[in-house]
């Protein structure tokens, strides 16, 4: 017998069901096609304005930075400044997504913009989220051909742009939107929620920013 | 198994615990870090008790149809371009992991944090045949170095302070300037960022564990505050997911629901930095992410605690509140349990998974406060399943001769009134008169264990019941 | 037309008895002063806790029986302890698993049975008579009563209205004192260390005088700091309330 079946042979003996039960069945094909939501906190159940607001205090509170801007032609500006103010060289990379590549990258001639994944040796790195949760000031990055997840990750610094218009106040809506987007019971290959930059408190729990991860995120808040 | 399984000699450890102070300041720091940073993340959100009602519920219902949850998820897993492993034990498990690393030729492999992999041994087991995974959790990776195993399940190296992090860092990391200063954390975190960056970038394969598997999607979801987890799952071309059976919930909703009690309740944290759902391997035209994606589902007894009395414990999300909150833990710190899992939880698992006899003490090692089970975020009744465990070593005879003749004598007496009435009588009266005015001994024959560290009240003379006789009530 | 007084039995508890008959008086003196009716069943020994969390379900068994036929007749019965009334209330009804009749019987018990302060306060509504208490006080909350019955507010609520008394908090009167029965001999450095941390809590406070409900953990206690030459008084909750403090505190020393 493969181990495949012993286990599953033995959690069946041990609560004494069968496989093919047609109630338990219906149970689980109900909850995984109806997707119930549990709890939601109240929380970040707010009108727009003050949904994100709130996402923008959560940041903060754990140690992220956020600008607001205007419109998403400030974002080369806001890329160049940021740089700027943490004397960091004026380079950058990103993904081909188009709502990055749209960008009046023109107007900031210092700022060398390249493309592609990470491998290293990026100092700062720019995302562009699908959407920004309220609740815990958390950004959501999902992979894709445009998108690659190492630029969230290796840059010692990493600047993502999130939409206000795509600032949730739970995950249950963003979740609805993704199925909406990708399908049923799909997902992009990564999914990533980035609450705050990389930290550490294993040394005698002294927290530390940085660890393996980016030292800072920025956000910039689009609208 | 993994090294250093050494919960028979526990009273042992724990007096060798007791001995260590470096260790018992590192424990104590506890209380304002994790327990004060719990009870701050609670206060601030109305809602958590109804989100641990409702994450019970979701791991309730999710055991009771395991077997169709994880062949929903192997589905989609397999849909996804992944393959899934099933093993029925730690044996199994890491001949598994090793069969893949070597079809892949790995010779450099990456490790983030996972306590499912120090259950089943795997870093000496593929140590053994010539792979040595590198951890890449700072904590994890500091015990590494130290060839030690975790005293904590969330926090590694809690047990150890900086001074000797140093000194571990200038005794391995040979390129490393002696000048070169390591008195602060951020200097050692420096250093380890730097020499971990490389191997990261240099692994062929990478091994995560998951905190949760996503059945509705295929995903497997870990959660890490560092980043090594990520680095560990989309640099190498390959990412195995190593997880035991019990990880598996139903929808992205019951993610998010347990995802709001995970980080609270280990550091207090409202959400820990990277909660990241992997799916599958990488897409066409996707730039980056590991091209092979391999889950490795792990019964080892778990299976078998379905429908006893302990499937409860199958809830745990492993934070670490029940540990953090335990006041024998915060006495002893983790290695004395001498087994995996410390704590309130390990004293419940490890005897399911290591067997009884070994781990007798650790059921025993608890007062039952049950603060454990007051900060539980999956509500798990942890005193009672440690009583579940003294009732099957007490059925077993395994209870020690003198405690169970104590016991004997105990019961004797209390099932009779008269005699026990006549002998707590004498016995108080003698205590009485040997405390004298003093009003408590320093010394009791029998009872050293108690008088070795406090005194013993004396009693005040006559037992109630005499008293109350004596002034003709009833 | 005038309501019956309540028939309380006193289940005085087998450490109460053996250790510290004042807390059983007062426990009388407070209910009878509350209004209601006072008997003490003489063949009352022990709970059976001991057995129970021995793994010794058998003999807890035993001794559940014989509580619940010697307290069955009363209307409700009162126990100046949180760790046994808690045995009685929460874990009685679980050993007769499968028996229908002794299970109804235990939880017909386990619904009319009560923790002292808890009865007070929750049941009856009263104000303990005025007493009076000069200095400060800190109070332990003993694990069983705090996390299976609730008990928290109950007893700061009643030392409220003792005059002169102030009571001023741990930084953790949740923590465990460490005494767990067998635990505190069978693991006694362990023990020893958890007590220490309460003695240390206990002596931040500046407080003269530690009160708790439970006799066990007041031993626990008692004991550390006499070892450790402290002054602080340790009384049971009930004494205080009683005004029963005339005689030498736990482990004190004797006229």
């Amino acid at each position: 017998m493969s181990s495949r079946d012993a286990i599953l042979g033995r959690i069946r003996r041990s609560l004494g069901v069968s496989g093919t039960d047609a109630t338990r069945l219906a149970a689980v094909h109900h909850r995984l096609t109806e997707t119930p939501v549990n709890v939601v906190p109240a929380r970040g159940q707010l009108p727009d304005a003050e949904r994100v607001e709130l996402f923008v205090r959560k940041a903060c509170e754990i140690f992220a930075t956020v600008a607001r801007l205007d419109s998403r032609d400030e974002v080369p500006a806001a890329v160049a400044e940021y740089l700027r103010d943490r004397n960091l060289p004026q380079a950058i990379r990103r993904g081909e997504d188009p709502r990055l590549a749209s960008l009046p990258w023109e107007r900031e001639a210092q700022l060398a913009v390249t493309i592609g994944p990470s491998v290293g040796r990026d100092l700062a790195g720019l995302s562009h989220a699908d959407a920004g949760v309220a609740e815990t000031g958390t950004v959501v990055l999902t992979s894709g051909v445009n998108n690659p997840t190492t630029l969230n990750f290796l840059p010692d610094h990493h600047i993502v742009v999130v939409d206000a218009s795509t600032i949730k106040g739970d995950y249950e809506t963003v979740w609805a939107n993704l199925r909406e987007r990708f399908g049923a019971g799909v997902m992009p290959r990564t999914v990533n929620l980035v609450t705050g930059p990389s930290r550490s408190a294993d040394i005698e729990e002294t927290l530390l920013l940085g660890a393996h991860g980016p030292r800072s995120l920025h956000i910039l808040v689009v609208g | 198994m993994s090294l250093g399984l050494t919960s028979a000699s526990f009273p042992k450890n724990a007096h060798a615990a007791l001995a260590n102070p470096p260790l018992l300041k590192a424990i104590a720091h506890i209380e304002e870090t994790l327990v004060g940073g719990r009870r701050r993340a609670v206060d601030a959100l109305p809602e958590f008790d109804a989100l641990r009602d409702a994450g019970r519920d979701i791991k309730a219902h999710t055991l009771k149809h395991l077997d169709l949850y994880l062949e929903a998820f192997e589905k989609k897993v397999v849909e996804a371009g992944g393959f899934v492993h099933w093993a029925a034990d730690a044996a199994e498990a890491s001949r598994i992991v090793l069969d893949i690393c070597q079809a892949a030729g790995a010779r450099r492999v990456t490790k983030g944090k996972s306590m499912i992999t120090e259950e089943v041994g795997l870093n000496a087991f593929l140590g053994a045949n010539g792979i040595t995974p590198v951890e890449t959790d700072l904590g994890e990776y500091i015990i590494q170095l130290r060839g030690e195993t975790p005293s904590h399940i969330i926090a590694p190296a809690v047990h150890v302070n900086k001074e000797q992090v140093a000194a571990d860092f200038r005794r391995v990391h040979t390129d490393l300037d002696p000048k070169r200063n390591l008195d602060e954390p951020t200097s050692l975190l420096a250093e380890a960022r730097g020499v971990l960056r490389e191997r990261f970038l240099s692994a062929d394969v990478g091994i995560t564990g998951a905190n949760f598997l996503v059945a509705e999607t295929g995903s497997t979801v870990i959660v890490t505050n560092e980043g090594n987890g990520d680095l560990t799952q989309i640099l190498p071309k390959t990412h195995i997911v190593l997880a035991s059976i019990e990880k598996v919930v139903p929808t992205l909703e019951d993610v998010a629901t347990i995802m709001r009690l995970l980080a609270r309740s280990a550091t207090g944290q409202e959400m820990s930095v990277y909660t990241t759902f992997s799916t599958g391997p990488r897409r066409a035209g996707d730039p980056d992410g590991p091209e092979a994606f391999h889950v490795v589902l792990l019964d080892n007894g778990r299976s078998a605690m379905l429908g006893s009395e302990f499937e409860d414990m199958l809830r745990c999300i492993r934070c670490g509140a029940c540990i953090n909150h335990c006041p024998v833990y915060r006495s002893i710190g983790g290695h004395a349990y001498g087994s995996v899992y410390p704590g309130p939880m390990g004293s419940v698992l490890t005897p399911s998974l290591q067997g009884l006899e070994k781990a007798a003490h650790l059921a025993n090692a608890s007062t039952l406060c049950g603060r454990c089970e007051s900060v539980c975020p999956m509500r798990i009744p942890l005193p009672k399943m440690l009583r579940h465990w003294r009732e099957k070593e007490f059925e077993r005879h395994l209870t020690p001769k003198k405690a169970r003749f104590g016991l004997a004598v105990w019961r004797f007496f209390a099932a009779r009134p008269h005699l026990y009435g006549a002998a707590t009588r004498l016995a108080a009266w003698g205590l009485a008169r040997l405390a004298g005015k003093n009003g408590a001994l320093s010394q009791v024959p029998l009872a050293d264990g108690w008088t070795r560290w406090r005194d013993l009240p004396a009693p005040e003379g006559g037992t109630f019941r005499t008293e109350w006789a004596k002034r003709g009530r009833k | 037309m005038t309501t019956p007084k309540p028939r309380v039995g006193l289940f005085v508890t087998c450490l109460v008895d053996f250790f510290r008959p004042t807390i059983g008086f007062s426990a009388v003196k407070l209910l009878e002063d509350a209004g209601c009716e006072v008997s003490v069943p003489a063949a009352q020994t022990c709970c059976g806790q001991p057995a129970y969390n021995s793994g010794d379900r058998g003999g807890a068994r035993a001794l559940a029986e014989q509580v619940i036929a010697l307290f069955e007749g009363f209307d409700y019965v009162v126990i100046p302890s949180g760790s046994c009334a808690g045995m009685i209330k929460v874990h009685y009804p679980d050993l007769f698993v499968g028996e229908p009749g002794w299970r109804l019987r235990a939880e017909r018990l386990a619904a009319k049975t009560h923790e002292l302060t808890s009865f007070l306060v929750d049941v009856l509504g009263v104000a303990p008579l005025p007493v009076t208490w000069e200095g400060t006080a800190t109070y332990h909350d003993s694990c069983s009563g705090l996390r299976e019955l609730g008990l928290k507010a109950q007893p700061r609520r009643l030392l409220s209205s003792v005059e002169g008394l102030a009571v001023r908090e741990m930084s953790d009167p949740e923590a465990c004192c460490g005494f767990g029965g067998a635990f505190c001999v069978k693991y006694d450095e362990i023990s020893n260390a958890i007590v220490d941390r309460k003695a240390a809590d206990i002596k931040v406070t500046g407080a003269d005088l530690l009160l708790s409900g439970d006799l066990g953990c007041l031993l626990n206690i008692a004991g550390k700091l006499k070892r450790e030459g402290s002054r602080v008084e340790v009384r049971h909750v009930a004494e205080v309330l009683a005004g029963m403090t005339s005689g030498p505190a736990i482990g004190g020393t004797r006229k």
